[in-house]
């Protein structure tokens, strides 16, 4: 009883939680200068946690090592930057130069980022029917294999109709064309990027806690003992593969959004790595992580080590500090994080409010520390 | 004859990208034959080695930088795995591979610190740059040498590994981890041996390969190294004979798929055909069949 009440407190707690992030955010952006750097980092950031959740969803959830989040972005973006663009501009000569363009209509916002999702999903659906036979290490070449198609299929001269062939795709409905419905005021950019992610990451966790979900988790601990147990294996591992796509594809789509280009030479392999990376900074297997991952990931890539960059800053005459240097740096403190710290910031836990008040009670578990030690102590003076 | 003319700079081309590739495929396939890794970070060490060579012929005679360069290499390729893989020993292999991807990335960076992020125009070797002309077709001497060179280097490999006590250990290794080190076999230095043939291979292969690309950018380690990881793959993982065999398919495919015009397609074939023996063969064409035990 007791702790069905303290359950509900907590998702009381939640709930305002995410309330005042909301309502903070909104304070900001309409008080702060928009161009701010803190706000492309919090439109990147929250993005980017998009895909590092989907992607966690597939490597932390059920246990299959894949690498072909870029190539479901890809789709995404496309989908989404072809769907919104307006007709005027696919008829005139400023986008498709060299091609005409062969779609003749076009879509609001919300049905585009929708169809992103949902096409990125048919293709996951149809490349995960031969994939995921396949097992660990061979089932990520694969998958980084059908990244690379992908990008190559997206270049290729005969579909310039569609996809514009290797140029830019550009003058779609991006994040400042988003505007509050019936009405032409314009959407809080930021705070559209964080409602969008917000629920697609909710979804993603009603999902995980989901008989589904346990089903996922029962497949990563030992897909032998699930397959006894009645779990359907290759349907589990497909229907996983197909919603991670499904919102890598959304995450893709509002990538394009936020860049107002999109170039299919972007979404490389490295772009798997990046996000790859960030899921296992954040600890694989743990949603929270992943979120505060993304945006540590972000922060520091972009903003809080230019300063490394910037050749004024140098000491001592030395002329160590220049272009680049930011990201030497960064690389380094992955490869530490990877090497000794090779659980994340989170682990396998997940954020809660008890984890919190115990933290309040006893940070770093300095307590529980000597408590422990006492306790030892005392059984070796009473033998 | 004009068939042969318009078709044979690309199969030449092919046979010697082939051989290249081959050379940087062995070091994927040892690794993983050992210590069941796609070493990813092994792309990137084949790029340092071009690098190293751009900024060392500046100041030194080819005489010297050329050993030079290997030796760097080589040295590079040991304290990769000293620092970066052996720590991880006993952790999930997929933190393994991670760190590989980590130390991928930080390579990535190093030389976009040194370079600018401009592409360095690689040395031109004298004797290896000059061009020749076979059968009307012309073609620089590399494309010539470079299979010959790789045959030779693989059959050496071959007796090193058949014929010698440290052979005998690293295939002792491969078979079985635990039990080669319950035999007393030092298994840190085999690991270690292995990244010094795979990083001196890598450093030769990029000699050549970069000879005829002649520039060398801080990414164009990356592709080159998934495609020999899916030689490698094609040939059986594991195999040094399969990573060549595959190594040459791949590489002459790829030119003559650039030949016929698309390009495009050149690079997304390769990993077309990855799928393709993924699917029909898993464990590639010399591979052994693994069994897992319940």
């Amino acid at each position: 009883m007791e702790l069905r009440k303290n359950k509900r407190k907590d998702s009381l707690y939640t709930v305002i939680a995410l309330i005042a992030m909301f309502a903070v955010l909104l304070v900001m952006e309409l008080t702060m200068k928009s161009t701010s750097i803190l706000f492309t980092v919090l439109k990147k950031g929250v993005i980017y946690a998009l895909v590092a959740v989907s992607m966690n969803l597939l490597n932390g959830f059920t246990g299959l090592f894949s690498l072909g989040q870029a190539g479901f972005m890809l789709i995404g973006a496309y989908t989404y930057a072809i769907l919104s663009m307006p007709v005027s501009v696919k008829l005139s000569e400023s986008v498709y130069k060299y091609y005409d363009c062969a779609i003749g209509f076009d879509l609001g916002i919300l049905p585009s980022l929708l169809l992103a999702g949902i096409i990125a999903a048919i293709f996951a659906a149809l490349i995960g029917l031969p994939v995921l036979r396949l097992k660990s290490d061979y089932l990520a070449i694969a998958t980084l294999g059908f990244a690379e198609i992908l990008r190559a299929f997206f270049q290729w001269d005969a579909m310039g109709p569609v996809t514009n062939g290797a140029n830019v795709l550009r003058q779609y409905r991006d994040l400042t064309k988003v505007t509050i419905p019936f009405t032409d005021i314009p959407f809080p950019p930021t705070l559209f990027c964080f409602l969008v992610s917000g629920i697609c990451i909710a979804i993603i966790v009603l999902l995980i806690n989901s008989s589904y979900g346990r089903a996922f988790k029962a497949i990563r601990d030992d897909e032998i003992a699930a397959e006894a147990m009645g779990i359907n294996l290759f349907k589990h591992k497909e229907l996983s593969f197909v919603i991670s796509s499904f919102f890598a594809g959304i995450s893709g789509a509002m990538l394009a959004m936020f860049q107002y280009t999109v170039q299919a030479a972007q979404f490389k392999t490295a772009m798997t790595y990046e996000i790859l990376l960030i899921v296992v900074i954040g600890g694989i297997g743990s949603i929270t992580g992943s979120c505060i991952a993304s945006f540590l990931f972000i922060a520091c890539n972009e903003w809080w080590l230019r300063f490394l960059d910037e050749s004024s800053n140098n000491i001592l005459g030395l002329n160590i500090l220049r272009s680049g240097f930011r990201k030497v740096v960064f690389s380094i403190i992955i490869m530490i994080i990877v090497l000794f710290f090779s659980k994340g910031i989170m682990g396998e836990r997940e954020f809660s409010w008890n984890g919190i008040r115990a933290f309040l009670h006893d940070p770093f578990g300095l307590k529980a520390k000597r408590l422990k030690k006492e306790a030892k102590a005392g059984e070796v003076n009473g033998k | 004859m004009s068939f042969l003319q318009n078709s044979l700079p690309y199969i030449l081309a092919g046979i010697s990208v082939g051989g290249q590739y081959a050379l940087i495929a062995i070091g994927y396939t040892m690794v993983y034959g050992i210590l069941r890794l796609i070493n990813f970070a092994h792309g990137d060490v084949f790029m340092a080695a071009g690098m190293f060579m751009v900024f060392l012929s500046a100041s030194l005679p080819l005489g010297i930088s050329i050993p030079l360069v290997l030796l760097i290499t080589v040295v590079l390729g040991f304290i990769i795995e000293r620092v970066a893989y052996k720590p991880l020993r006993s952790a999930p292999r997929m933190s393994v591979m991670i760190s590989a991807i980590g130390v991928s990335y930080l390579l990535q960076n190093c030389a976009l610190y040194f370079t600018g992020g401009l592409a360095k125009v690689y040395p031109q070797l004298p004797w290896l740059s000059d061009t020749v002309s076979i059968f009307s077709a012309v073609t620089k001497r590399v494309t010539l040498i470079t299979p010959i060179l790789t045959l030779v280097l693989v059959i050496g490999l071959s007796m090193f590994i058949k014929h010698t006590k440290v052979g005998m250990a690293m295939r002792a290794v491969s078979k079985d981890f635990e039990t080669a080190r319950l035999m007393g076999i030092k298994v840190n230095s085999v690991i270690s041996t292995t990244f010094v043939i795979g990083s001196l291979l890598a450093a030769v292969g990029s000699l050549l390969y970069f000879t005829n690309y002649a520039s060398v950018t801080p990414t164009s380690g990356g592709m080159p190294g998934l495609k020999c990881f899916v030689a490698a793959v094609f040939g059986g993982i594991g195999s040094i004979p399969g990573a060549v065999i595959g190594a040459f398919i791949i590489g002459i495919a790829e030119n003559i798929i650039k030949g016929l015009g698309w390009t495009t397609f050149s690079d997304a074939f390769t990993f077309a055909l990855l799928i393709v023996i993924l699917l029909v063969k898993p464990t590639g064409l010399f591979g052994e069949k693994a069994t897992d035990k319940v």
